[in-house]
């Protein structure tokens, strides 16, 4: 309790120092509005979903619901993965509901068009759960910033390690939609600078159940590492279906390559171990991290993912953003965002690339056999630190044109 | 195992036949057949089950993939709070699914046989968010895990795959309960009341049958045939409240293509649409969840009553 409540208490201190200072606060409407805009109760509601609003509604208590002297209120609803219900939602926030900023976004379909939309209505977008690459390459927007991770920096981590410890010819098992192409094509192009070969690669429908068709394919192809380019439940039968029919066993190996705490606890240890996976936040790192996390859990019951400790910290950076501009006017704001460093419980070494891009510390971790385990979401041994100019592309690399 | 050499001299000859002509490995293509049939056997039993209740009472029962769901989770829940193994869930959990049903059937179902499907068909929709969406409340959509049982793991070593016991358990069990029900219906004095109840009711009900408690009981097993796809799902699918759901809509147009209520079209386009699949799945994988669907689009085109349906 003592850690709630010092968190909390060093929050509203950083609110006051940094808000109250500035004279003649213009606050938009009278109300900082957030929009947390997220799957709800689909596929990817575990890992993001009600816990992404409780990250966020966990920034706005650090502040004292009060930013630039001016309420905090926050919104939020499910855009149940589609990207035409998202762009309605987003459409209506923007224009009715006059939010400010819109948080969470997974699926990166619905993040790109909702981060398309803030760029033409000029409202800001900062996603934590869409991993494509594009939104801060060939479709950034000075609008639009990109918190948690990407699918380069889980092929930088998972698929950098795996080449490196022998695993050197690659088939892909991938979700067709923009994250699977965007995660593949960044994991090959790794795979294939540390000297890999990527044998081949197969597309699967969102979401799928049965994955045996496309493991006896991977398992034909004779590659030593199948690379699976999903997420959520689809990674997890594959998982479960690859121990089944015995194409572990075989000797080839799987690599997950995107991969939250929850899709372990929901595999379970003896499934799951050895696997190595790259993440933005885990929750035993330090005293910080576990005060936080202890704070998370009280109120979602489960450790947060780095989804929804991402939103955490991308709202506490735009409302420490907001009071240091003494304006929720979007143009301050994003000038704000660059110059107040970034820093909390989950970024760590942060800054903001000219593109959008957070850069921060990403972490190598490898899930921990069922003997190691201590009790529920003691899970990884954290193996490798990957400081953020390693983990994340360039600006130059990124493609993006819309520089700041 | 060892194959007779004649058998295995003549898929020598099929095999390099199938590498000519389609340029995939035969052991890939046979592999592949064989999932599919497998896949196929749980199209099979969903599809059967509504078969039978669109057949037997004129219901298009779109609860069906959230029964499909809780056969799967009352089979965890035997396990997780009671101790209750695989085994007596194979029984156990199909007869609770199915006790549902009847208390669905018994208290708002039946009031509803004497207006158009549609109303049947939005309660049953209704009742199938509600129940998916209370066991996403309580179990969240990340899933729940459930282990293969000790006497089915492990597999054989075919020629061409490694062909896990568990799957083919699931084929033996659907083939032995599609045509079990197939021979109830089709041959038995029972069906034949059934479907005599089905036609003309009055009459049926003159020859001292009671008719209301034999459609009860229908739709009892109906549901109760879900269920079991559920206990059989249990061990190698992720145990989510959405699984139904990913499941339902390609098992109505199952039943479409087949011909809405013909018993035998159920179970044969069941697993020949498993196979199909499996097919695409190696030659055209981004289609693998569309061609069903393309299938049903031109069966209606051609034969509107579908492959083994009668035009009324």
């Amino acid at each position: 309790m003592t850690m709630i409540s010092r968190a909390t208490a060093v929050g509203a201190l950083a609110g006051l120092a940094l808000g109250t200072g500035v004279a003649g606060a213009e606050v938009s409407d009278g109300v900082v509005k957030i929009g947390v805009l997220t799957d709800m109760a689909a596929t990817y509601s575990d890992l993001s979903g009600r816990g992404s609003v409780i990250g966020a509604e966990m920034a706005v208590a650090d502040f004292g619901d009060m930013v630039a002297g001016a309420p905090i209120e926050i919104i939020s609803a499910d855009h149940q993965n589609k990207a035409d219900i998202a762009s309605a939602i987003a459409r209506e926030w923007m224009d009715v509901e006059k939010v400010d900023v819109i948080v969470g976004l997974v699926t990166s379909s619905v993040a790109l068009a909702v981060q398309g939309l803030g760029k033409e209505k000029n409202v800001i977008t900062i996603n934590s759960g869409a991993a494509s690459t594009r939104l801060t390459g060939s479709d950034c927007a000075r609008t639009g910033f990109h918190w948690a991770y990407d699918t380069y920096a889980m092929a930088a981590g998972t698929g950098r390690a795996v080449v490196q410890e022998g695993g050197d010819t690659w088939f892909f098992i991938t979700v067709d939609y923009a994250f699977g192409h965007s995660l593949q094509g960044d994991t090959a192009a790794v795979v294939e600078e540390e000297g890999g070969t990527v044998l081949g690669s197969i597309m699967h429908p969102f979401p799928s159940s049965d994955f045996s068709s496309y493991l006896l394919q991977a398992q034909a192809s004779g590659a030593k590492i199948i690379g699976l380019a999903n997420a959520g439940s689809d990674t997890q039968n594959a998982i479960r279906q690859a121990n089944e029919f015995g194409i572990t066993m075989a000797g080839q190996s799987l690599a997950g390559m995107l991969m939250f705490i929850t899709d372990i606890h929901s595999l379970g240890l003896a499934t799951a171990q050895g696997l190595y996976l790259t993440t933005g936040f885990y929750w035993d790192f330090d005293d910080e991290s576990r005060a936080f996390a202890a704070r998370f859990e009280a109120l979602k019951g489960a450790k947060p993912t780095m989804i929804q400790a991402g939103v955490y910290s991308s709202v506490s950076h735009y409302l420490k953003s907001v009071a240091h501009a003494g304006t929720d006017d979007t143009d301050a704001v994003i000038d704000a965002m660059y110059a107040v460093p970034v820093s909390d419980v989950f970024a760590r070494n942060a800054k903001i690339l000219p593109n959008g891009r957070m850069s921060h510390d990403m972490y190598l971790v490898q899930v921990k056999a069922p003997d190691e385990s201590e009790g529920p979401w003691d899970y990884f041994h954290v193996r490798r630190e990957i400081p953020g100019d390693d983990a994340f592309l360039t600006v130059e690399a990124s493609g993006c044109t819309d520089l700041r | 195992m060892l194959l007779p050499s004649r058998f295995s001299r003549m898929l020598e000859v099929v095999s390099a036949m199938i590498m000519d002509l389609l340029g995939i490995p035969p052991q890939v293509l046979f592999g592949q057949l064989l999932i599919g049939l497998i896949n196929g056997a749980f199209y099979a039993l969903l599809s059967l089950g509504l078969a039978v209740i669109f057949g037997m009472m004129n219901v298009i029962n779109f609860t069906h993939g959230a029964q499909y769901m809780l056969g799967a989770f009352v089979t965890w829940m035997l396990l997780a709070y009671l101790g209750i193994g695989y085994w007596a869930a194979l029984v156990l959990a199909p007869i609770v699914v199915g006790l549902f049903g009847i208390v669905i059937e018994r208290t708002m179902l039946k009031r509803l046989y004497h207006l158009d499907h549609l109303y049947g068909l939005l309660l049953t929709f209704g009742i199938a968010l509600i129940v998916e969406g209370m066991f996403r409340y309580w179990y969240g959509v990340s899933g729940q895990r459930y282990a293969i049982p000790a006497e089915l793991t492990g597999g054989y070593l075919l020629s061409f795959m490694f062909l896990p016991t568990y799957r083919a358990w699931v084929l033996v069990v659907s083939i032995v309960v599609c045509f079990g029900t197939w021979y109830a219906i089709e041959r038995t004095r029972l069906g034949a009341y059934l479907r005599a109840a089905t036609e003309n009711p009055t009459l049926v009900r003159a020859f001292g049958i009671n008719v209301p408690l034999m459609i009860t009981l229908t739709y009892g097993f109906g549901v109760a045939l879900a269920g079991i796809a559920g206990v059989l799902a249990a061990p190698i699918y992720q145990l989510t409240p959405l699984m139904g759901q990913n499941l339902i809509i390609v098992v109505f147009a199952v039943v479409v293509i087949g011909g809405m209520g013909s018993i035998l079209g159920a179970i044969i386009t069941g697993y020949a649409l498993g196979l199909l699949e499996g097919l695409t799945k190696v030659f055209y994988p981004e289609a693998a969840n569309i061609v069903i669907f393309v299938v049903m689009a031109v069966v209606l085109l051609i034969r509107p009553a579908g492959l083994f349906g009668r035009e009324k």
